[in-house]
Order: C-alpha cells, then sequence, then structure tokens
C-alpha cells in the first residue's frame, strides 16, 4: 500500500531504507570523530606552540617533533633505541606470559597449589617491580637481562590471575561433561581447561601488554644506555625535548600497535565468542 | 532376577552436609531397569531426580548403597549423559562436540569420523556441522547433546530433563526425533523430567519420587504401543487417566514440600 504523505508517495520499503541511511551515515560519523580526535589533539598543539600559547622550549610544535624524527631516523641512532626496547619488551612479555599461564591454570585446576601460591601472589602483587629494580640490577647486571626480568615480572600478575579466573569461570557443567565422557588430565587441560580459560586469560594479557610498556620505559631511565626509555630520560636531561617528545609518542605509537596486534590475535583464536 | 536385567540400584541413598545442617536428596533408591527399556523419572524439583543420575553418571558418590550397569563388552562406555541446555561446548564446533566422547576415548579418527557423521546426518545438523554452537538455536544446541551421546555408543544413556529449557514446539519435535533414534538403537534409558506428558510420551515405566528425602512412591507402565506420537497420546483416555493420577500425586508432593 502507498501512502500519500506530505505530497510525496512513501511506501514502508523505501521509508526503511532511508532510516538504513541515515543510521549507516551516522555510524560514520562516529568512526570519522575517533580518527578526528587526535588529529585536533595536534593541530591544536600546533597553533598553540606556533603562536606562543604554550612556551616553545617545552612544548615544540608536532611538526619541528616529526622533522626530529626523522633525522634520528637517518642517523640510525632512534632505530637502535627502537630495536633494543622491542626486543626487551618482546622477551620480557614472553618470560612472564609463559609460567603466567601455567602456573594460573595449574592453579585454577588444582585447589591444593592454588591455596599454597595465591599467597605468594598476593604478597607480591602490590609491589611495583620498579622498586624491586636496585635488586634486580644486583643479581642480573645492567644489561638487557635485567629489563627482560623486569618486564617480565609485572607481566606475570595480570596473567596468573586472569588465567586462574578464566579457569574458575569455566562453567561447571563443561567440568561435568568432560568428566562423564571419561576424559583423562591431559585431555581436560588441552580440550576444556586451556580454550575455556582463554578469553579472561587474553585479558590479562592485554593487561600484560600495557604494564609492559610503561614498564620499559621505566626500566630503561635507571640502569640502562640504550633503549626509548633511555633516549627520554637522556634527552630530558640535556633538555633536547623535540628528542624527548620523539620517545613518548614511539611509546604512545608502540603501545596503539600492540593493542590492535592483540585484539587481532583475540578475534583469530577465539572464534567460538 | 530377571535375566536381562541392565541396570540394577540398591538402596542407594545420598545426603548432603553441610554445616550441621543435613538434607537427605534420596533415600533407598532401589530399583532395576530391564535391557532396552525407556524409563522416565518423574518427580517435584528439588526431589533429587538430578541427583540420582548423577550418581549413575559417576559425577556424584553415594552416601551408602550401590548400583551396578550390566555390560559384557570392555569396548563401550558404561553411561553417556545428555545435560540441561548448557551441556554442549562452546569453543568446540558442532562436528567436535558430537565426537567429544569418542575422542575422549581416543578412538581410530576413521571410524570417529563415520560414526559423528551418522549421527550428525540422524540429527539434521550436517549442514551446520563446522559451526561453533553459539551460531545455533536451543534446539539445535540439544541435538548436538543427544548427538553426541549416542555417537559414544554407551551400555546406558542418562537425560538430565533435555528439553526443559525449550520452547513448546521444538520440544514436541525433539521428543519424536528422540523417540526414532532410540528406536533404531535400542539403548537402555533413563531419562528425567518434570513433565508428564513427556514421560507418557516417551516411556515404557514411569517412577514417580517423592521430594525431600527423595523416595520413589509408585511406578506406572506405559502400555501404549510403539512408535507413538504427541497425538496419540493426547487422544488416549487411559493415557489421560494416567496424567491425572500422576498430576494429583505430584500435587500433594508440592503441597507437602510446602508445609
Amino acid at each position: 500500500m502507498h501512502e500519500e504523505k506530505e505530497g510525496k508517495l512513501y511506501n514502508p520499503y523505501e521509508m526503511e531504507q532511508q532510516e538504513w541511511k541515515k543510521r549507516q551515515v551516522k555510524e560514520r560519523g562516529k568512526q570519522l570523530l575517533t580518527i578526528i580526535s587526535p588529529i585536533f589533539i595536534l593541530l591544536l598543539w600546533e597553533i598553540c606552540s606556533r603562536t606562543g600559547v604554550l612556551d616553545i622550549r617545552f612544548f615544540p610544535p608536532p611538526s619541528a617533533i616529526v622533522s626530529t624524527f626523522f633525522e634520528l631516523m637517518t642517523s640510525g641512532m632512534l632505530w637502535t633505541h627502537i630495536s633494543v626496547s622491542l626486543y626487551r619488551i618482546a622477551a620480557g612479555f614472553l618470560l612472564g606470559v609463559i609460567p603466567g599461564i601455567i602456573i594460573g591454570l595449574l592453579m585454577g585446576l588444582y585447589a591444593p597449589i592454588r591455596h599454597f601460591i595465591s599467597p605468594i601472589v598476593m604478597a607480591f602483587m602490590p609491589i611495583p617491580t620498579l622498586a624491586l629494580l636496585p635488586i634486580i640490577i644486583i643479581l642480573f647486571g645492567i644489561g638487557d637481562f635485567s629489563k627482560v626480568v623486569t618486564i617480565a615480572g609485572s607481566v606475570f600478575f595480570p596473567v596468573v590471575i586472569n588465567t586462574v579466573a578464566g579457569v574458575l569461570n569455566i562453567e561447571k557443567v563443561h567440568l561435568d561433561v568432560a568428566k562423564n565422557y571419561g576424559a583423562s588430565p591431559s585431555d581436560f587441560f588441552i580440550r576444556i581447561a586451556f580454550p575455556g580459560a582463554l578469553p579472561v586469560m587474553l585479558e590479562g594479557i592485554q593487561m600484560g601488554q600495557a604494564i609492559a610498556l610503561l614498564t620499559i620505559v621505566a626500566a630503561e631511565m635507571m640502569g640502562a644506555t640504550s633503549g626509548i626509555g633511555y633516549l627520554i630520560w637522556t634527552s630530558y636531561k640535556a633538555f633536547m625535548l623535540k628528542e624527548m617528545f620523539v620517545g613518548l609518542i614511539l611509546i604512545s605509537f608502540f603501545g596503539f600497535l600492540f593493542s590492535l596486534f592483540l585484539r587481532g590475535v583475540q578475534r583469530k583464536i577465539v572464534p567460538w565468542r | 532376577m530377571d535375566q536381562s536385567v541392565k541396570i540394577s540400584i540398591n538402596d542407594l541413598t545420598k545426603v548432603f552436609y553441610k554445616k550441621n545442617n543435613s538434607v537427605t536428596a534420596i533415600q533407598n533408591i532401589t530399583l532395576s531397569v530391564e535391557e532396552g527399556e525407556f524409563v522416565c523419572i518423574v518427580g517435584p524439583s528439588g526431589c533429587g531426580k538430578t541427583t540420582l543420575l548423577r550418581i549413575l553418571a559417576g559425577l556424584e558418590q553415594p552416601s551408602s548403597g550401590t548400583f551396578y550397569i550390566e555390560s559384557d563388552t570392555d569396548f563401550r562406555p558404561l553411561q553417556s549423559m545428555v545435560f540441561q541446555e548448557k551441556g554442549v561446548i562452546p569453543w568446540l564446533t558442532v562436528e567436535e562436540n558430537v565426537a567429544f566422547g569418542l575422542n575422549m576415548r581416543h578412538l581410530p579418527k576413521e571410524f570417529v569420523r563415520k560414526q559423528t557423521n551418522y549421527y550428525l546426518k540422524k540429527v539434521g545438523l550436517s549442514k551446520f556441522s563446522k559451526l561453533y554452537p553459539k551460531e545455533l538455536s536451543g534446539g539445535m544446541k540439544q541435538r548436538i547433546s543427544i548427538a553426541r551421546a549416542f555417537a559414544n555408543d554407551p551400555e546406558i544413556l542418562l537425560m538430565d530433563e533435555p528439553f526443559a529449557a525449550l520452547d513448546e514446539q521444538n520440544k514436541f519435535i525433539l521428543q519424536e526425533e528422540l523417540l526414532s533414534i532410540w528406536s533404531e538403537t535400542k539403548k537402555t534409558v533413563i531419562f528425567i523430567t518434570h513433565s508428564i506428558d513427556e514421560a507418557l510420551l516417551l516411556s515404557d515405566r514411569i517412577v514417580l519420587m517423592s521430594s525431600q528425602p527423595g523416595e520413589i512412591v509408585d511406578q506406572i507402565k506405559v502400555p501404549l504401543p510403539r512408535p507413538r506420537t504427541m497425538e496419540q497420546v493426547r487422544a488416549n483416555l487411559e493415557m489421560a487417566e494416567q496424567f491425572i493420577a500422576i498430576w494429583n500425586h505430584l500435587q500433594q508432593e508440592v503441597q507437602k514440600s510446602r508445609k
């Protein structure tokens, strides 16, 4: 049925189609806002420091930071800092995540292990790994390995806690199914406990990733001779603030990149959600 | 005792004890089920029927008493359970869910594939074999559960209100599908339900339980010839009388437990 409305001919399909188009436009608008917001901040910064609203000595305009970035890149120095930091993050991340998952699964599955290890985890968790840095340096020196250990130490806790929570959150009926159908301990571990805990575990890994970046910068500020944190700290002390900002923006960029990467991994390995 | 007794339950009692307070879930349950018999256990909610089933399924230890499931081969598992609505494992595909029991027994791949495909086809899920359960409706998920239990080819099947969460139409469809698969395999089944209609349609014998402590109070043979349909059960006068008799019993039990 066609209806006459305000002199125009409408039918329900066209109406709905137009509604749908409006919704699409709105969605696109939201996406646009997400892209605009960082650009807006950078522009505002640029204008403010060029017009003298911000002190150019403390807040060099983004365009100047970009050109410093390219200078540092061509001199090859920046590349060394980046690769050193990335290596430390990757190694520290793995060294924290893998034991975190294994110990977390064991704690989740076996109550005696859980009750034995929980207090130890609880006691160590509130101590910032950075506060332990002096001890770590005494134990492992000022080389790469002490940074790797520091990162591993801070990544470990969110992973362990989320893995335990992940196992304990598995629906009881799934455990019953495994038992009723005669799953062996190893099958149970691989087919039920690990995949069942995976979604919550991955959230812990996401958190661990963010903490790894926080930690690397601080760890490289003390007792290091290279890395992005070292770059930030020495540039600051030499009052080379453009170089310092390059370091800060790099950290922010890698944080963003890792988050995107992990979210992609999540979608790939948890397809049942 | 009869030659063809498949399950014998002797004086089974289960008490749950909690902080000076104990609840007798089931008390002195003695029951024998014949080979190929379809038995429905009906009782008010909280009467311990699920506890009884979980004991038979090896998920709960009885406080006292014994049970025995007759088996003449080492190959078959003793029992497989069809769980209530959430029994399908979400991180396994439809196919992997149906193959779950077989894979846990580490049977040859080719055999597992054949057996799985056969039962996927039986429950009409062949097209969906590679999907994850989240993409399927409640009725389809219960089909997975049923296929998984039958594919495992156990001595007996235990079913814990498998259709309780389904809507009425789906329930009728699945009940008839279950009967058709069952009539092929002639497995011994213990089926728990609180629906009288369901019990009358499915079973050879209905075991009525009282609540707290859960005891067997009556057993009713359902003489209706098979294959049965819901229409026949509904149209049969004798069945209507049975329905009322069972309902009266349940009502009394519910009233009693309220006091």
